[in-house]
Formats: structure tokens, C-alpha cells, sequence
């Protein structure tokens, strides 16, 4: 066991844990924004720091281990003004309708979300290139999740990544090429870790272009997954008698939320009524 | 004029550069011999009986690095010679790579064999296409010296693709693996987790060139010339509105007024015009008055009096004409250029804080420039991000550069 202090409360931790799961356990409020706890920490958005004694600058959480006879401060006025200028730079140059954690962010710090407003943003037209997905990237904060789940953490596809520097970051399919001329092989996790609504599935994304996605309305239905052997564990997001969309759980040890392109969007069938009577030509 | 780290006009004239002679006549034979004879650590005691702090800009104490690295368990290490020297103002390590590029390439290889390392790199500015061609030069010396080749320490040569940002220690890692350079959070640190992931020991050209001296002579000629504080000597790189731009060598504790305004270095603003501010320590380093450039001396104790540094040893000098917003705003605009987009307060910090610059809304948005340049020091993943907004607080903070009344 370790023994440090958080907001001058000792507390023991396992070795291994991290400063944000330590403090999150005493119930201390820490925000994440591109924190996911089935991906390697990505660092980026900066939302988790804490002040630890002996650093200079703020710390990360999500990627620092505790150590023993460590001192972290929570939510000293460092702290909070480093998470509000984040909240702020981030509504600055986002459209941030749909992301949830930066909008409690924003409200939590108190954010002046115009204080840093009026400079160039990220809006530019919705990448609609494919019948299973969309991407609205003036909505991406960059948190790194869909180029991670696309890599090592889960997918290994490759299909993703963060190209250009600056302002000018972005998600990249290499080139801008349409998905479908990518290496993508839409299995959709990195829809499934977006936090901000940047990638959407297309069904979602159509139902609530016409006021049709209406949350209260869906239920959930846990089932297997029919198409192979590993038999992931789905969730049936169901609307109106019809399939909306398709999920795994998050803590489901198997797929920790991920899935494949049948898995996840091949679902279609179960709701076709016109019934086959000849094989196709 | 002093020649430690520079070879003196005569052996310059009497050698080429990258030559078996100029190994000798250095004493940089002698260094390698020597330092192998030593043992590690010995070595390490020398280097910290001489007090040597990193010339990349840090600053950071050169001995505690190594036994670092010396006391990891790992069998596989790297040793790295950082020669990506891309900030604006800085040019030392180009002079002297291409003046004497024995000497911090011997410095290398008495790291590789203290630290126990079996592969050097050195990471080379892409643009130095010159430098890189002087380095392999030298590197052939060593070969049939027979310091290097089979069984012994090799020394790779990589290039960089033209990014400030892939000078800062972790991000030239990753872009030596073939990565994008974007830094990586410490810990853990090189010394533990550097290069491939392994314990890696990096340094500046010129901290490894003041390593080879060393061992060529010895601690107390090391310490003959300097302040206690830092012994030895600096390579600083003049340029702005000055009258003889260029890279000189000085020992710690000289007068930055002498450094500046005599003959023998930079001689004054050369343009007829009074002095108006001095940058020192590069793009991320401080501006000073002339006043207080006519009080400090080159040394860190002293600097810190007036806020700022040695940094990499870029001083940048401006005439009464000079247009301060207008200097910012080009400071502003390669911050935000080379930032690599990782981390937001960085990202789009230095993008806002350039827009305030170009429309000129400085003044008037002091205040949430302040809570910015605090958040981008605070929060920001590496150095760069956590020193774009130094040199604009710095000029802020400082109302007789400006005709403004008041500071940030
Ligand atoms: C943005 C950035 C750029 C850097 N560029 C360089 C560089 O070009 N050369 C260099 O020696 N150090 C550079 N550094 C510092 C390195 O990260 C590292 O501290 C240094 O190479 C260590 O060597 P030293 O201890 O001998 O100075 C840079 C740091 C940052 C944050
Ligand atoms: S759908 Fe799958 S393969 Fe395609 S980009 Fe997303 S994570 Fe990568
Ligand atoms: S698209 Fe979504 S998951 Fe990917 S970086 Fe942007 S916000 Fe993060
Ligand atoms: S501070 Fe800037 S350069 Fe450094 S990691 Fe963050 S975005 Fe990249």
C-alpha cells in the first residue's frame, strides 16, 4: 500500500493506481476530457491536472502514478484556472452541443466561454462519406481516443491519425481521403469513445438531424451477438420498435465496449419484413 | 578572445576539422583515453566537480543524468546528441559542429562507454545539410581511430524533417523511432524510458563538446576560467540590430554590457541608435531593459535577478526603432507554428494569443492574458508550450519598453 495525501487527507492506495484514481475514490471532482478507462491515457486535453508537491508545473492525473509520501492539491486556484482557460479555448474553438463532459466542464469551473472567442474556429463542412458513419470534426477536441482505439489499444487498423501541427491539427484518414477509400474497416470503436459527438453513427446522426432521436424513448436490450463464435455481448438500442443502434458494454470483460463492423452495425436484417422467397440472381 | 570550446585561429588554420591531426592536437585522443582509464565513476565525479548544467537550454546538472542512466539495469541503452537546434536566434551548435565536430562527437562516445550504451545517435537539424556532412566526416575519423565499428559503440546519424518542437528531448525519441514528434509525459523519464523505452541518456552539442575538453585537461584547468557558480565557458549567439552578429565563445560571468557593446563581440547596435531591449535566451527566454543588461553578467544566479536565463545562449539585441508589438507578434506566430497540436492550452493558446497580437488587443485583454500565459505554463504537456508566453509577459511586465504606463 501507499500512503499520500490529497487535499490534505491521507489516504492508502494500492501501487499501480493512478493520482486520478486515488482521488476520484475520496470523491474529490476531477475532470477528464479525453480520458478513457479502456485506453492509454492520451494526455491531452489537460483537464485532469492536480498540483503535486515537488512538480513546477501541473500534473496529469490520469497518467501519474502515486507514490508514496506524494502531496496533491485538487483545487487549489492554479488548478482551477488551468481548467477553466481549458473549458474556455475549447468552446472557443469547438461547437460543443453534444459534448457533455466539456459542457460540465464549462459549467463547473464558471467558464466565460466567450472570453476567448471571436478567432478562428474549427467549423468546416460534415465528412458524410459512408453509409455507417459521419464526422463533424468542428466538434473534435482532439482527445486522441479514435486514433488510439483505432491503434494498438483495440483495433490495430491503422486507419486514423492526428496529422498537421498547431491550430492545424487534426484527425487524419491520410490525405482527407473519403473512409471507404481509407484503411477503415468500420468497426466503429472509434465512434463508440468519442466523447464529443464528432463521430456519430449515421442512423443517430439522421434521426436527429429530422427531431426523431428522442433519449427518453429508447430502451436497451442486452443480447449476444449472433454472427461468430466469440459471442460479444450487444446492447440493443431500440426506438419505436426499431434497432437505432448497437453498443457493448463498457465493462463487459471480453469486449470492453468494442465490437466489428457486424457486430456493431450489420443489425439491419432483424428488421426487414419483406421475406426472402428466391435465392438473389 | 578565449579558445576552449573553439579551436584557437592557428590550429584552425593548421588542421581540417574532421582529421586525425585535429584529434590529437585537441587533446581529444588524450580525452577518450583518459576518461576509459578513469572508469565511470570517476568520470561522473569530474563532471560533477565542474558543475555542468545542460547547454540545450535547461540548464539541468549534466552528472546527475548520467549516473542516472549508469545505474539503470537495463542491458540496452542509447546515448543521443541533440543537434536539432531550431529555436530563432540560435546558432551555436551549427558553428561549432562545423568548426570542431570532434569534440562533442569524443564527448559522445565518453558518455556511451560511462553510461554503458552501445548505440549513439545524433539527431540533426534536417535544413543543416552541411553539418550533417561534417559530422559523418568526423565520424569516419573515429572509425579508423578505431573508437567505433563492430563490437564497439556505432554512432547513427538521423535527420531531422524540419520541427522545432522535435529538439525537445522526448519527441526527438519518437521521431527517431519513426513517430510523429510529439513529446511524451514524464515520468517517466529518458533516463529511465528514453529512446525504444530504453534508458537514454541526451545532451546538447555543446555539453558534450565541454565534456571532451575536460577530459583532454582537467578539472582545475576546467574550473580556471568561469564563475563558481558555472565554470567554464558559453558559446552565445548574437544577432538582432547588432554590429558584428555571430557566435562567440566568453566565459561565465562576463558583463552582458561588454558582451554587447564591445569591439571584440558585438560592438553595439551598429546602427547608430540606442539599445531598446535585449531578448535573452531565444524565442522562449526574456527581454530585458538596457539598464539591466548594463547591470547582469552571463551567469545564472545573476540572470535570475532580472527573471531571466542563459537559456541555449541566443541573445537578440533591438534599436530604438524596433516595433516591440511587431517583434511579439513573430515570436507569437513561430510558437504557434511549431507547436505539434498535442495538448489545448498549448494548441490554441499560442493560436489566441497570436490573434491578440494581430488585432492588437494586447492592452486592453491584460488580464486574461495573464490567466492564459499562467494556464499554458501550468498545464501544457512540455517546454514549449510552457515557455511560448515568457517572452511576452517578460516585454508586458517591463512599461520603459513600451509607452505604456503599467504591467501585466
Ligand atoms: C520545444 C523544445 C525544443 C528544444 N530544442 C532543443 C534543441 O534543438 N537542442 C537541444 O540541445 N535541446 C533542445 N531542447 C532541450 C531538450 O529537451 C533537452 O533538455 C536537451 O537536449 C538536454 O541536453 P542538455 O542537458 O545537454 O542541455 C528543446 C526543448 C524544448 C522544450
Ligand atoms: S471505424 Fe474502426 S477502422 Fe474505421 S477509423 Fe474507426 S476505429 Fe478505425
Ligand atoms: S473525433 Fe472524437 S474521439 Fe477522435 S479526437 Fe476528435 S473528439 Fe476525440
Ligand atoms: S506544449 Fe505544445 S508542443 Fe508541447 S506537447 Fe503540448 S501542444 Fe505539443
Amino acid at each position: 500500500m501507499l500512503h499520500l495525501t490529497i487535499d490534505g487527507v491521507s489516504i492508502n492506495v494500492p501501487a499501480g493506481t493512478t493520482v486520478l484514481e486515488a482521488a476520484r475514490g475520496m470523491g474529490e471532482y476531477v475532470p477528464t476530457l479525453c480520458w478513457h478507462p479502456n485506453l492509454t491515457p492520451a494526455n491531452a486535453c489537460r483537464a485532469c491536472v492536480v498540483e503535486i508537491e515537488g512538480s513546477r508545473a501541473l500534473v496529469s492525473s490520469c497518467s501519474r502514478q502515486a507514490e508514496d509520501g506524494m502531496v496533491v492539491k485538487t483545487k487549489t486556484e492554479r488548478v482551477h484556472n488551468a481548467r477553466q482557460v481549458i473549458a474556455e479555448l475549447l468552446t472557443s474553438t469547438n461547437n460543443t452541443a453534444s459534448a457533455g463532459d466539456l459542457q460540465e466542464l464549462v459549467s463547473h469551473t464558471a467558464a466565460n466561454t466567450l472570453r476567448f472567442a471571436g478567432g478562428e474556429t474549427w467549423e468546416q463542412p460534415l465528412r458524410d462519406d459512408n453509409n455507417l458513419f459521419v464526422r463533424n470534426y468542428d466538434a473534435c477536441i482532439l482527445c486522441y481516443r479514435c486514433v488510439e482505439a483505432c491503434g494498438v489499444d483495440v483495433q490495430n487498423t491503422f486507419a486514423i491519425a492526428v496529422a498537421g501541427r498547431g491550430f492545424d491539427a487534426h484527425i487524419d484518414t491520410g490525405f482527407d481521403r473519403p473512409l471507404p477509400e481509407s484503411d477503415c474497416v468500420f468497426c466503429g470503436n472509434c465512434v463508440e469513445v468519442c466523447p464529443t459527438g464528432a463521430l456519430l453513427d449515421k442512423k443517430e446522426y439522421e434521426l436527429r438531424q429530422s427531431g426523431r432521436w428522442e433519449e427518453q424513448d429508447i430502451t436497451t436490450t442486452r443480447t449476444t451477438c449472433s454472427y461468430c463464435g466469440v459471442g460479444c455481448e450487444l446492447e440493443l438500442h431500440v426506438m419505436d420498435n426499431q434497432v437505432v443502434k448497437v453498443t457493448s458494454p463498457e465493462d463487459n470483460p471480453i469486449t470492453h465496449g468494442m465490437l466489428c463492423v457486424k457486430g456493431r452495425y450489420g443489425y439491419e436484417y432483424v428488421q426487414v419484413h419483406e421475406d426472402i422467397t428466391e435465392p438473389a440472381p | 578572445m578565449i579558445y576552449r570550446l573553439f579551436p584557437n585561429p592557428e590550429l584552425e588554420l593548421a588542421t581540417a576539422p574532421a582529421s586525425r591531426e585535429r584529434l590529437v592536437e585537441r587533446g581529444f585522443e588524450r580525452a577518450y583515453e583518459n576518461a576509459q582509464e578513469i572508469g565511470s565513476d570517476t568520470v561522473i565525479q569530474h563532471i560533477q566537480a565542474i558543475r555542468l548544467g545542460g547547454r540545450g537550454g535547461a540548464a539541468f546538472p549534466t552528472a546527475r543524468k548520467w549516473l542516472s542512466v549508469k545505474n539503470e539495469a537495463e542491458s540496452i541503452k542509447y546515448v543521443v546528441m541533440n543537434a536539432d537546434e531550431s529555436e530563432p536566434g540560435t546558432f551555436k551548435d551549427r558553428e561549432l559542429l562545423l568548426r570542431d565536430p570532434l569534440g562533442p562527437l569524443t564527448g559522445l562516445l565518453i558518455a556511451a562507454s560511462a553510461v554503458g550504451a552501445q548505440q549513439a545517435y545524433v539527431y540533426v537539424r534536417g535544413e543543416y545539410r552541411d553539418v550533417e556532412i561534417r559530422i559523418q566526416e568526423a565520424i569516419t575519423v573515429l572509425a579508423e581511430a578505431g573508437w567505433i565499428g563492430p563490437g564497439k559503440v556505432s554512432i547513427d546519424v538521423r535527420r531531422g524533417a524540419g520541427a522545432y518542437i522535435a529538439g525537445e528531448e522526448t519527441a526527438l525519441f519518437n521521431s527517431i523511432e519513426g513517430y510523429r514528434p510529439e513529446p511524451r509525459v514524464k515520468p517517466p523519464y529518458p533516463t529511465a524510458q528514453g529512446l525504444f523505452h530504453k534508458p537514454t541518456l541526451i545532451q546538447n552539442v555543446e555539453t558534450l563538446a565541454n565534456i571532451a575538453l575536460l577530459f583532454a585537461h582537467d578539472v582545475d584547468w576546467f574550473r580556471a576560467v568561469g564563475t563558481d557558480a558555472t565554470p567554464g565557458t558559453k558559446l552565445v549567439a548574437l544577432s538582432g540590430h547588432v554590429a558584428n552578429p555571430g557566435v562567440y565563445e566568453v566565459p561565465f560571468g562576463i558583463e552582458l554590457g561588454a558582451l554587447i557593446g564591445d569591439g571584440q563581440y558585438g560592438g553595439g547596435t551598429g546602427t547608430g541608435r540606442p539599445l531598446k531591449a535585449v531578448l535573452m535566451g531565444g524565442a522562449a527566454g526574456t527581454f530585458i531593459t538596457p539598464q539591466e543588461a548594463f547591470e547582469a553578467r552571463l551567469d545564472y544566479p545573476d540572470l535570475a535577478k532580472f527573471g531571466a536565463g542563459v537559456g541555449s545562449g541566443a541573445i537578440m539585441l533591438f534599436d530604438s526603432t524596433a516595433d516591440l508589438g511587431r517583434i511579439l507578434t513573430g515570436l507569437a506566430r513561430f510558437f504557434a507554428d511549431e507547436s505539434c497540436g498535442q495538448c489545448v492550452p498549448c494548441r490554441i493558446g499560442t493560436k489566441r494569443i497570436l490573434e491578440l497580437l494581430e488585432t492588437q488587443r494586447l492592452w486592453d485583454r491584460r488580464a486574461d492574458l495573464k490567466d492564459l500565459a499562467t494556464a499554458m505554463t501550468d498545464a501544457s504537456i512540455c517546454g514549449l508550450g510552457q515557455t511560448a508566453a515568457n517572452a511576452l509577459v517578460s516585454a508586458m511586465n517591463r512599461p520603459s519598453l513600451w509607452n505604456e504606463p503599467a504591467a501585466l
